[in-house]
């Protein structure tokens, strides 16, 4: 097998270290992050708190590593639910395509796409109230469209092909067709794609969770952080600084992945990339 | 042409028409009703009769649908309830913030974005390339409000040369440039590196094609096709994303504006949200959404302009 490109390789790794770290946080942080000690606040970076402690004595590494529970699974459930509803409206596109099915479900997706996803993610999270499980409905809603799309565009080339019209002679109906034939041969495509999704994502997260419409207190969450670190900025800069690192480590990591499997299971798009 | 525009005006109002149902519906589905969510669980009942009358919460889901719009598009926005004045009066004060600051961070990005991207498609595969593909990975991640914390932090706080929030109004032109231009940086710097490198590979994809080497063959130099027949045909996926990006403006204005404590529709929606002005939030958001679907719209037209061969796909 021929050597991995650094990017690739190089996107991974932060990848793997943010989701095993999340996944740690799980059944062990290194201090309790809900329990607050006032008399250890603004600690700074040492061998007891190896990033410090917040203004409410939380331990930063701890609160950093519950964080990243929190954005990563509300990046990836939204982009769970934009490939469980939008891969099949996509199939099915594809699949009649030119019917009125496909022109409708078509221009649905252009009049998601038309609109303001933030805007309309904070009206959702506004009206339903803040938590985690409406940022995740908001934030996935818009990768609906974005992978009806890609779906719909990759099986579109394949509805051609000769070993579609072999199973088609078969006597194989579309649905069937499109479960066993088309869905292996975009799975690439829609792997490249949920890397995308899944950084996007993350970073939807950090903003909704920044102005108050994600997770709750005390749950933290990377966005939350930044906010509550905002007014201490002139004192205690650090605060602010770190979690806005982990987000951008993350998100660089991830778009490093995507764009790598991209390179690697596309070669045609190699050359011209963005 | 005459077609390709009503085609696009259709399609334009039914965006309008989908996205004002979306947002009167996700307002009306709140449990309970509206009157009774802005006033809180301990408000009398009378004094909830009163507001839902105030409110035009009395008639039936269509009938309020129906005077909403044509309210709206009579220019009455409906009464703040919280500020007990029309949401419009609001908005005017408002508006004169945030999109100044979008069209700011708009010019900022398309002017990093250019020559950055022209510098790195031209050096491809060269070192300046890698440097700038490298920096525009890092720029796609970060999010711009701690980009603009990190602003506050440098320039606010460790240098003074501006102040870390807060918005002088126009009275003095220069103070309240000044004021926006953190913002605009904040907000302008992620979409610019997004935006470099859609403008390095759309002219990498125009220097692959054959009037460029016919350029070339007729004797112009490298820089007079780039400058002349390249850039021009890459400008069709540029103009696209430049487009694209004034949505992200507007709703990264909105978060923004609450960094810098600038007194812009974002912040109205927020103060909306907190005071659960519902009034304020459903307009201004409807509003948002114009702005942006109507932009998209001219954009479209625009290249039809540029472009002739993209009115048959209409």
């Amino acid at each position: 097998m021929r050597k991995l490109p650094f990017p690739l390789l190089l996107g991974g790794v932060i990848s793997a270290f943010f989701l095993s770290l999340a996944f740690l946080s799980l059944f062990w942080t290194p201090y309790d992050v809900t329990e607050l000690v006032i008399s250890r606040r603004f600690q700074p970076s040492g061998s007891s708190f190896w990033l410090g402690t917040d203004q409410m004595g939380r331990d930063m590494l701890s609160m950093l590593m519950a964080g990243a529970r929190v954005s990563l699974s509300v990046a990836l459930v939204a982009v769970g639910i934009g490939m469980i509803v939008g891969v099949p409206l996509g199939l099915a596109a594809a699949a009649s395509r030119g019917s009125l099915l496909d022109e409708f479900i078509m221009r649905g997706n252009d009049l998601i796409f038309a609109f303001p996803s933030l805007v309309i993610a904070i009206l959702i999270t506004a009206v339903f109230g803040p938590s985690a499980f409406n940022a995740i409905l908001a934030i996935g809603i818009f990768n609906i469209p974005v992978f009806a799309r890609v779906a719909r565009g990759g099986a579109l080339s394949l509805w051609t092909l000769d070993y579609i019209l072999a199973a088609r002679v078969a006597g194989k109906g579309p649905a069937r067709i499109s479960a066993e034939h088309i869905l292996p041969n975009i799975a690439n495509l829609l792997i490249v794609q949920a890397t995308i999704q899944f950084s996007l994502g993350i970073l939807a997260e950090a903003a909704l969770s920044y102005v108050g419409l994600s997770v709750q207190p005390p749950n933290p969450s990377w966005g939350r952080m930044l906010a509550d670190a905002q007014t201490l900025i002139y004192t205690h800069p650090m605060l602010a600084v770190l979690p806005g690192m982990a987000i951008v480590m993350m998100v660089l990591g991830l778009n490093l992945l995507g764009d790598g499997l991209r390179d690697m299971l596309d070669p045609r798009l190699r050359r011209a990339r963005m | 042409m005459l077609r390709f525009i009503l085609g696009r005006l259709i399609s334009l109002s039914l965006s309008l028409v989908a996205a004002s149902l979306i947002i009167f519906v996700v307002i009306e589905v709140i449990p309970g009703d509206p009157a009774a969510f802005m006033l809180g669980l301990s408000a009398d009942p009378e004094t909830v009769e009163a507001l839902r009358a105030e409110l035009n919460l009395t008639g039936s889901k269509a009938s309020r649908y129906f005077q909403w719009i044509t309210g709206l598009v009579q220019g009455d926005f409906g009464t703040s309830y919280t500020y007990r004045v029309p949401v419009s009066e609001l908005v005017l004060q408002r508006i004169w913030v945030s999109i100044p600051l979008a069209l700011f961070a708009l010019i900022l990005s398309t002017l990093i974005a250019f020559p950055v991207g022209l510098i790195a498609a031209s050096n491809r595969g060269g070192a300046a390339d890698y440097a700038i593909m490298g920096g525009t990975q890092l720029g796609i991640a970060v999010p711009n409000f701690w980009f603009a914390m990190l602003l506050v932090l440098i320039f606010a706080v460790k240098l003074s040369w501006f102040a870390s929030g807060g918005f002088p109004g126009w009275d003095n032109p220069a103070a309240a440039m000044k004021s926006l231009t953190l913002p605009a940086i904040a907000l302008a710097l992620p979409q610019a590196a997004i935006l470099a490198r859609v403008m390095r590979s759309a002219l990498i994809e125009t220097q692959g094609q054959d009037y460029i080497r016919t350029a070339r063959a007729k004797g112009l130099t490298r820089r007079q096709t780039t400058l002349r027949h390249a850039l021009r045909n890459a400008m069709i996926p540029v103009l696209t994303i430049i487009g694209l990006q004034f949505s992200f403006l507007l709703a990264g204005a909105i978060i923004i504006e609450n960094v810098f404590f600038l007194p812009g529709l974002g912040r109205l929606i927020f103060q909306g949200i907190t005071q659960r002005d519902l009034i304020v939030v459903e307009s201004v958001t409807m509003l948002l959404v114009f702005a942006v679907i109507v932009v998209t719209f001219l954009v479209d037209i625009a290249y039809a302009i540029a472009d002739p061969r993209l009115r048959r796909r209409a």
